[in-house]
């Protein structure tokens, strides 16, 4: 009787331990971690200069500042469009500054990106606009149908997946370019201005997808310079200034500041 | 949060695990997929395709044509090879007695399969039935014509090399007068066929460059016209191999056409040949008629106008598809 009942406390105690190695290895490693990075493009023009910041897995993220402040620059170092010229941008675990050419399709796929311009391919439907990344990755027809149309259903377009992208409005095809994001289900969202061509109305309904994404465990960073959007949510905000992050908090905090 | 992210890993690993056999097959799919539709974007601009494969027929039509031709005349003058005999012209006035001697004593030899001996009044009665000279003969005092000896060499001596040694020996035979190989011709026929074989392949290695460079321009061209798209799919996750796919399937069908194209061409020039030769062969009491490209030129053809085809869409997509990168 004894015996087991401190084995059972045993168990418990590991499993304490257990859990406990488990969180401090999910801030260990974050989803996104920038450690002192810098950029500079050919020419000399210094677009990031000593980032630091880390965004933890399931964590939601706004990132602000002025135009040239930074922000694609950031977004690019994340998909590895460009390279860090100093410091370590480290994805998921993987130090991109290291990372080899032929694995970058492979950390691309772990990160669903949406553009202001919606970058859709309008020679082909909605379907296969959305379908495109799961081609990429090898999955199976039946599974490809099955996933383009939860994605649609939950972006609201389904039933419009025979339509090509033209035929739909701006708001539409933005939709059609967050479905195309995130039907991999990757664990990390980015976006670039997704409201910047979208009415107030429209901008809400498309930051309330992101909210739910986020609810499911998907880490999401949005890139945008719209404050009205900012200011009715509360979510952490790092804002950039001239390349460097000048104010890293809850967008509540801001307020107050003023 | 726990909640969802614990989720998430279990759908991860139901994924995982259900890959492996579906994706193989899936990779299958997306081939045969690209391979079609590839094809149908082709099919959408009939003009371009039909003239881009139109160069590429014709440059593959000019040697292989070349090719078949030639072919033809070559099994003209095997068919004769074969055939390959010698003709001993005797002195004049050589006894009978002697020349069954010598008949026999030939018919000894390695090398020699058979003789044949045809007497001064056999040769006369012969000459006079086949050239109509009957006439002028007739006018003639006496039989101008020497007796012959015509020696049929065994297949393994019927090589050039060998028919020469034995061409020596026999003149140096006291009662021949003139040793003469019949085929002669034959064999400068079979050089001359030699140097246009060769010439064949000159010609076929320089349009095949030709062909590399037209496919490889057009290509390209489809691949700047494709920029957007292509940034896009890398952006998403594509692997070089994948945006190099449908490119590689477009030189594919280029090639693939381009060589049905001039499979067409050249059965329609053989087609047009064909009565005029037959004619000519008829002027010359022969049975041989034009034979139309045989299997192995057609796969040869089909093979090569393939390998072109894929062979120029992989150098273009090298070299334009590294300078695409999204910026």
């Amino acid at each position: 009787m004894r015996c087991s009942a401190i084995l059972a406390a045993t168990e418990i105690c590991i499993m304490h331990i257990f859990l406990f190695v488990l969180h401090i290895g999910s801030s260990l490693f974050p989803m996104i971690k920038f450690d002192n990075v810098n950029k500079r493009y050919p020419g000399g023009h210094e677009a990031l200069s000593g980032v630091s910041f880390h965004l933890k897995p399931g964590e939601m993220a706004f990132l602000t500042g002025h135009s040239g402040a930074g922000k694609s620059s950031l977004l690019k170092l994340i998909a590895c469009i460009e390279r860090a010229s100093r410091g370590n941008v480290i994805i998921d675990g993987q130090n991109l500054t290291r990372l080899k050419s032929r694995h970058i399709p492979a950390l691309r796929r772990k990160i669903g990106v949406v553009f202001q311009d919606h970058n859709l391919l309008y020679d082909r439907t909605v379907f296969d606009n959305v379908a495109l990344p799961l081609i990429i990755a090898g999955y199976h027809q039946s599974e490809v149908g099955r996933r383009v149309r939860a994605a649609l259903d939950k972006v609201g377009l389904l039933g419009k997946e025979r339509l090509m992208p033209v035929t739909l409005s701006g708001g539409e095809q933005q939709r059609v370019g967050i479905a195309r994001a995130v039907v991999n289900r990757p664990p990390l969202l980015l976006a670039d201005e997704p409201t910047g061509n979208l009415d107030p109305e429209l901008s809400r309904e498309i930051m309330g997808l992101f909210e739910q994404f986020n609810q499911v465990g998907v880490s999401v960073l949005i890139a945008t310079h719209d404050h009205d959007l900012i200011s009715r949510l509360d979510y952490r905000l790092l804002t950039l200034r001239q390349g460097k992050l000048e104010r890293d908090g809850q967008t509540a905090e801001l307020q107050m500041h003023g | 949060m726990k909640r969802t992210s614990v989720k998430n890993t279990d759908t991860e690993n139901r994924q995982r695990s259900r890959k492996p056999r579906g994706q193989v097959n899936a990779y299958f799919t997306h081939h045969l997929w690209v391979l079609v539709s590839s094809l149908g974007v082709l099919w959408r601009t009939p003009l371009a395709t039909l003239m881009t494969a139109a160069v590429i027929g014709i440059a593959l039509a000019l040697p292989a044509g070349l090719h078949v031709l030639l072919q033809n005349v070559q099994q003209l003058s095997t068919g004769w090879e074969g055939t390959a005999q010698m003709s001993l012209f005797l002195k004049p006035d050589v006894p009978e007695k002697r020349i069954q001697a010598l008949v026999d004593k030939l018919r000894g030899w390695d090398g020699v399969a058979g003789v044949r001996y045809i007497s001064r009044e056999q040769a006369l009665a012969e000459f006079r039935e086949l050239s109509g000279f009957g006439d002028a003969l007739d006018s003639l005092d006496e039989n101008p014509l020497p007796a012959v000896l015509v020696l049929q060499p065994t297949t393994g001596a019927a090589e050039p090399a060998q028919m020469e040694l034995l061409l020596g020996k026999v003149q140096k035979l006291e009662l021949v007068d003139l040793a003469q190989l019949d085929m002669e011709w034959v064999r400068r026929l079979s050089g001359i066929i030699e140097v246009g074989k060769r010439g064949v392949l000159l010609l076929g290695g320089l349009l095949a460059l030709a062909i590399l460079l037209v496919v490889g321009n057009t290509i390209r061209l489809t691949i700047l016209s494709r920029r957007q798209e292509i940034i896009v799919t890398k952006l998403i996750g594509a692997t070089n191999a994948f945006i190099r796919r449908p490119f590689l399937y477009t030189g594919f069908w280029y090639g693939l056409m381009g060589a049905v194209l001039a499979w067409l061409l050249v059965a329609a020039l053989l087609g047009l040949l064909s009565d005029p030769v037959n004619r000519l062969s008829f002027l010359y009491n022969s049975e041989f008629s034009l034979g139309g490209p045989g299997l192995e030129t057609v796969f040869i053809l089909l093979g090569s106008g393939i390998t072109l085809g894929l062979l120029g869409s992989w150098l273009a997509v090298g070299k334009h598809l590294q300078a695409i990168e999204p910026s």
